[in-house]
């Protein structure tokens, strides 16, 4: 082992921070936050979701709020999915691009009202979207809030979840896929929509941390996951990573970056070309481009003839010339084999083609194969 | 010189125990809780000769993968091949069942200059 690094100064706490470290959580800076990034074992948290119940603290994501007018056509402008032509109480999941088409982030905007959004995005790339977004405006009237640091955002996951809400509230447990509540307790705001990141049914909250009625609610909430014994358990970032992993979930910086476009990505079902509505959207003209010439590189599973880990960066070899990048990988929990996604050459790509991975001092064997890894 | 089974460390987190000529390697609490899960581990096989300063294997986590390191010369007498199979033993004890190779050595020198357990502890304390 190499010796550690020295800790970093000065990162953000969630409203859960101490719930975590009362917890025993092994804690790390994750975009500027301290996070747990476990509480003990990341595979056995990893498996507690898939077979039960898992708490994830995901308030470092950030959550942004735009009122106004012209709230609706400015994210039709800005992200690859129909926004304003969604109803109530809906959420999609949409890529912001650059002009090249590339990826500045991956969000879910939700539909509050005909005038009112909430997009939540990677809490690596709030600041750089709020840079974006202003110098985008123009001379659209809508009102852009940062309420990342004024609510908190909890993700259930796991079979036994759904079950468990229906227990308190049928309205919950009745939502659909991609859709969301709100409910305004006592003065306490919460917004409850059936998504998550895992590949296990579930529901993400997020509660208001402002004033005194939010802090005693949450504190109210966060005891009473004591009394839940082994149905829900708290889950870190390390399990929420190998989660997304097997089922196949894109993680910025590692699937989609500026540099790669969502339809090498296999994000098409995230892009709306064209819209119904005639908008169009940043990037719009270089994805219609790529979707006419087909990506050159496309974005595969990959299985390992091995039980080490690929890792991002690693090069992907088909009869010893390099064709493509691993983008991550792990010892997938739910299945005991060596997952990855890669980026290959198109000519590499089909399901069964065998290809080799460099993991540094020796070569392994890897088939390509479907994805998702995983499906509930 | 080190007593019979008195450990020494690095700043790399190994530790060496010395019994007679033969020296049993691992790696401390510290650095199993700071790889997390372990998932994989490949050791030299026994006969390979080892220098000091030299990697003895490979231990792979959740997180990354770690060289492990000798602090002495030797041949490598056993491989622990229960972490092998069952990786997640030197998670669970990392001091005892989940030790990681031996080695027979001619020099028991080289650990003199290795930390103490007291010492090693105070710099590395297990959160």
């Amino acid at each position: 082992m190499t010796p550690s690094p020295a800790p970093t100064a000065a990162l953000k706490h969630t409203p859960l921070h101490q719930f975590h470290v009362d917890q025993g959580a092994k804690m790390v800076d994750f975009a500027g936050w301290d996070m747990p990034l476990h509480y003990g074992s990341i595979i056995d948290e990893h498996t507690q979701v898939r077979t039960r119940g898992g708490l994830f603290d995901v308030s470092h994501m950030g959550r942004l709020m735009f009122t106004g007018r012209d709230a609706g056509p400015f994210l039709d402008r800005v992200c690859t999915r129909a926004i304003q032509s969604m109803t109530d109480g809906q959420a999609r999941y949409g890529i912001i691009c650059n002009e090249q088409g590339g990826c500045r982030d991956d969000v879910l905007v939700y539909r509050l009202g005909e005038t009112e959004y909430l997009m939540v995005c990677n809490a690596s790339n709030r600041a750089k979207l709020l840079e974006h977004f202003a110098a985008v405006k123009g001379d659209d009237v809508f009102r852009l809030e940062d309420t990342t640091e004024s609510t908190a955002m909890i993700a259930a996951q796991g079979p036994e979840i759904m079950p468990l809400i229906a227990r308190h509230s049928t309205e919950i447990a009745e939502l659909k896929r991609y859709r969301f509540i709100r409910k305004n307790i006592m003065g306490l705001k919460v917004l409850v929509s059936r998504t998550g990141y895992t590949g296990e049914d579930g529901v993400e909250v997020i509660v208001s941390t402002d004033g005194f009625v939010a802090r005693t609610a949450l504190k109210m909430f966060l005891k009473e996951l004591d009394d839940l014994g082994d149905t829900v358990r708290p889950t870190g970032l390390g399990a929420r990573d190998s989660l997304r992993l097997e089922s196949a979930m894109a993680l910025y910086g590692h699937e989609i970056t500026e540099d790669i476009d969502p339809l090498s990505a296999g994000l098409g079902f995230a892009v709306t070309l064209p819209k119904k509505s005639g908008d169009r959207f940043i990037g719009q003209d270089a994805l219609e481009r790529i979707q006419a010439d087909g990506p050159a590189r496309t974005l595969v599973g990959l299985s390992l003839d091995t039980r080490r880990a690929a890792r991002q960066g690693m090069t992907v070899r088909a009869g010893g010339n390099d064709t493509g990048v691993v983008t991550s990988g792990c010892l997938s929990p739910t299945l005991g084999t060596s997952i990855a996604m890669a980026y290959v050459d198109r000519a590499h790509a089909a399901e069964g083609t065998t290809l080799a991975v460099d993991l540094g001092r020796q070569e392994v064997g890897a088939t390509v194969v479907g994805l998702p890894f995983y499906t509930r | 010189m080190p007593s019979v089974n008195e450990r020494r460390f690095t700043e790399s987190h190994e530790w060496f125990a010395a019994d007679g000529g033969v020296v049993t390697v691992g790696i401390t609490p510290y650095a199993t809780n700071e790889l997390t899960d372990i998932t994989y581990v490949e050791m030299k096989p026994a006969g390979t000769q080892v220098v000091a300063g030299e990697a003895l294997g490979e231990v792979e986590s959740v997180k990354t993968a770690s060289d492990i390191f000798s602090a002495v010369s030797g041949e490598i007498v056993e491989v622990n091949d229960a972490v092998s199979a069952d990786p997640a033993l030197l998670n669970r004890d990392p001091l005892g069942a989940g030790w990681l190779v031996r080695i027979r050595v001619d020099d028991l020198s080289p650990l003199e200059g290795l930390l103490d357990q007291d010492t090693y502890d105070e710099r590395h304390p297990v959160d």
